[in-house]
């Protein structure tokens, strides 16, 4: 059946002031390219130990920003226990890498597995629960996981997991070789992130963030999708532990308090919570800051506090918001449907 | 048997004066204050430095020098609670839930690391400590000292309760769960009011710093994370904005505690609190006496 036509004129789009050189470039597409490009040549600048060994942390945490920023960018639900899927696939990859012997990259089904599970253990009891009541609980499974981990034996205890293979096994990847497969790797996860933050899921994550009664007013499973983004970023933030524990080769408890879950979450919110480029530039400078300021180490984190206090109050979308729009295909495309004979 | 049923609810009047400040704050303006652990940890630090600034008095008589001590220190975290409440929450209000927890996480790490910043990383000892005469009774192990800090603890509580259903202020306060919008019509001020909530709310958690500080000894910045967590907890199991079922959460969870502790070892305990509040969530999230509240859209 077709629609009746309407009569009157077509409505003109409404366009407000063109966007500026500046917004044109802050959302290129060639951004990303630039930032890899940036990534891979930095070691032509400065290769020492050190700085490689910073860089290389730099972009592991990027990943873990970028794997919260599904949760909290996307989804709208405050996690302060992200570093517990972090610990998940830290020592999923770590136990069975030491105490098995398995090459660390054919744990990777192993890691993926587990942290789909502890994603849906986490995830769904609580995500029915109201969004702050959330956070507090998966505070406390932050704290669990660590207790766990420092308890049982299998997990080396206090001390940790030593002896953690590189990636294609032992000794055969300097750091500079490492630092390449990471960033490719965490490249990638960016770029996946972004595609999922794009698609019809991404669309879904941003409904329930707006408004989660609309959402499930107009057909949107809530809780399922809710549970779809808390179980992305479990993955996201396990396939990170596994890059965490090749780097350092050695994984304890202490690596994954609340300290480093807040961290993350502090880099997703400066950064700008739902934007890629700011969240990546976000984990790029809490990850750097502290290394070019050790002398301030005793302020730091007193300066990071007062600073989500100022960012909440002032810019609470974040230095490099996520601008939502529709791209010139998609409108041909809905322009399309309407005309579709029918 | 009655030993580990003296050492829960000795623990747990701790829990539930904690509990208290997040339960209250919550019943008013729906906010977790997140920082609310913290100002338990200021309220141990700031009953230290009083203690050192006292001296002679607190060797010669050291209970009364505690007690002195607690309440200037309710007083100082009071006030610091409402500071909290006037640069980091009152700006927020009508924002985004999200934004007011960000804005809570980044508190409570604003004042662990200003603590460290100010008192160094180190733990300190506190200079009172409340050691003691033993009592038998039914079998436990009770030292006076105990009890006294547990009596001081039950009365702030029925102060409080007091305070909240009898008196003009309480019943402002209470005005202002139910609809803050029609308390304003009425002519509350809301805003006072709030801050009042802080106050108290901080207060209490000021009041038990300290008693943990004399009794447990040792302090650092950031013994408040965990307690603040188990406060949640104790405040959920009793029904979270209630103030008679958050008490009762306290008691609860630290009898829990207790035995649970005396069933799995030590090294469980905070996991076994945690799973606690995981499985309240899950089957009561209401907690005990707290009522069904329906989301308005």
């Amino acid at each position: 059946m077709r629609l009746t036509k309407d009569t009157g004129p077509p409505v003109k789009p409404v366009r407000g002031r063109g966007d500026s050189a500046l917004t044109r470039l802050l959302e290129s597409r060639w951004l990303g390219w630039l930032g890899l490009a940036l990534a891979l040549a930095a070691p032509l600048v400065i290769a020492t130990p050190y700085a490689l060994n910073v860089m290389t942390s730099a972009a592991i945490f990027v990943m873990l920003a970028v794997g919260l920023n599904i949760v909290v960018g996307y989804c709208g639900l405050l996690d302060l226990g992200y570093a517990a899927f972090f610990a998940v696939g830290a020592y999923t990859s770590g136990v069975l890498a030491t105490r098995l012997d398995v090459p660390l990259l054919a744990t990777l089904p192993a890691v993926l597995a587990v942290t789909v599970v502890a994603g849906v253990v986490i995830g769904a009891p609580t995500l029915r629960l109201r969004s702050d009541y959330l956070a507090i609980v998966t505070l406390g499974f932050g704290e669990i996981i660590r207790i766990v981990a420092t308890n049982l034996t299998v997990t080396g205890g206090p001390s940790g997991i030593y002896g953690i293979p590189g990636l294609f096994g032992d000794a055969t990847s300097g750091a500079a070789v490492f630092y390449y497969v990471t960033v490719l790797i965490v490249a990638v996860a960016v770029l996946l992130a972004a595609r999922l933050g794009r698609s019809r899921i991404g669309r879904a994550w941003r409904f329930i963030r707006e408004d989660e009664d609309a959402a499930e007013a107009m057909g949107v499973h809530t809780y399922r999708t809710k549970l779809a983004a808390y179980v992305a970023g479990a993955v996201w933030g396990g396939m990170a532990g596994v890059l965490f524990g090749a780097h350092l080769s050695a994984i304890s408890p202490a690596s994954f308090t609340f300290l480093q879950s807040a961290l993350v979450v502090m880099a997703v919110v400066l950064g700008g919570m739902g934007s890629t480029p700011g969240v990546v530039i976000g984990a790029v400078v809490i990850s750097v800051v502290p290394e070019l300021l050790r002398d301030l180490a005793d302020y730091r984190f007193f300066a990071f506090g007062v600073l989500l206090i100022v960012v909440m109050i002032l810019r609470p979308q974040g230095l490099w918001p996520h601008r939502s729009r529709e791209t010139p295909h998609t409108a041909a495309r809905s322009k399309g449907t309407d005309h579709a004979p029918g | 048997m009655s030993q580990l049923v003296w050492n829960g609810l000795f623990v747990g009047s701790f829990y539930a004066l904690v509990a208290l400040g997040y339960s209250m704050v919550y019943g008013v303006i729906k906010l977790l204050n997140f920082a609310h652990g913290d100002l338990y940890m200021l309220g141990a630090f700031s009953g230290f430095a009083m203690l050192g600034a006292l001296g002679g008095l607190v060797r010669s008589q050291s209970l009364l020098a505690l007690l002195l001590v607690l309440v200037a220190t309710m007083l100082v975290t009071g006030l610091a609670g409402m500071a909290l409440e006037r640069v980091a929450y009152r700006p927020l209000r009508g924002a985004p839930r999200l934004s007011l927890l960000i804005t809570a996480v980044g508190a409570s790490f604003a004042l662990e690391y200003g603590t460290r910043a100010a008192a160094g990383a180190d733990p300190r000892v506190y200079q009172v400590r409340l050691g003691g005469t033993t009592l038998h009774v039914l079998g436990a192990r009770v030292t006076v000292q105990q009890l006294v800090l547990v009596a001081i603890a039950v009365a702030l509580m029925v102060a409080l309760h007091r305070l909240v259903t009898s008196s003009r202020q309480g019943r402002a306060m209470r005005a202002i769960a139910l609809d803050p919008v029609a308390a304003r019509l009425m002519g509350i001020d809301v805003d006072a009011v709030i801050a009042r909530t802080f106050f108290l709310g901080s207060a209490l958690a000021g009041a038990a710093g300290v008693m943990a500080g004399g009794y447990y000894g040792k302090i650092d910045f950031l013994m408040g994370f965990i307690i603040g967590l188990k406060a949640f907890t104790a405040a959920v199991i009793g029904g979270i904005g209630n103030i008679p079922g958050t008490m009762l959460g306290g008691l609860l969870l630290g009898l829990l505690e207790s035995f649970g502790t005396d069933l799995l070892g030590g090294e469980w305990r905070d996991v076994f609190a945690f799973g606690c509040l995981i499985l309240f969530l899950t089957v009561r999230p209401t907690g005990l006496l707290g009522e069904r509240v329906t989301e308005r859209v």
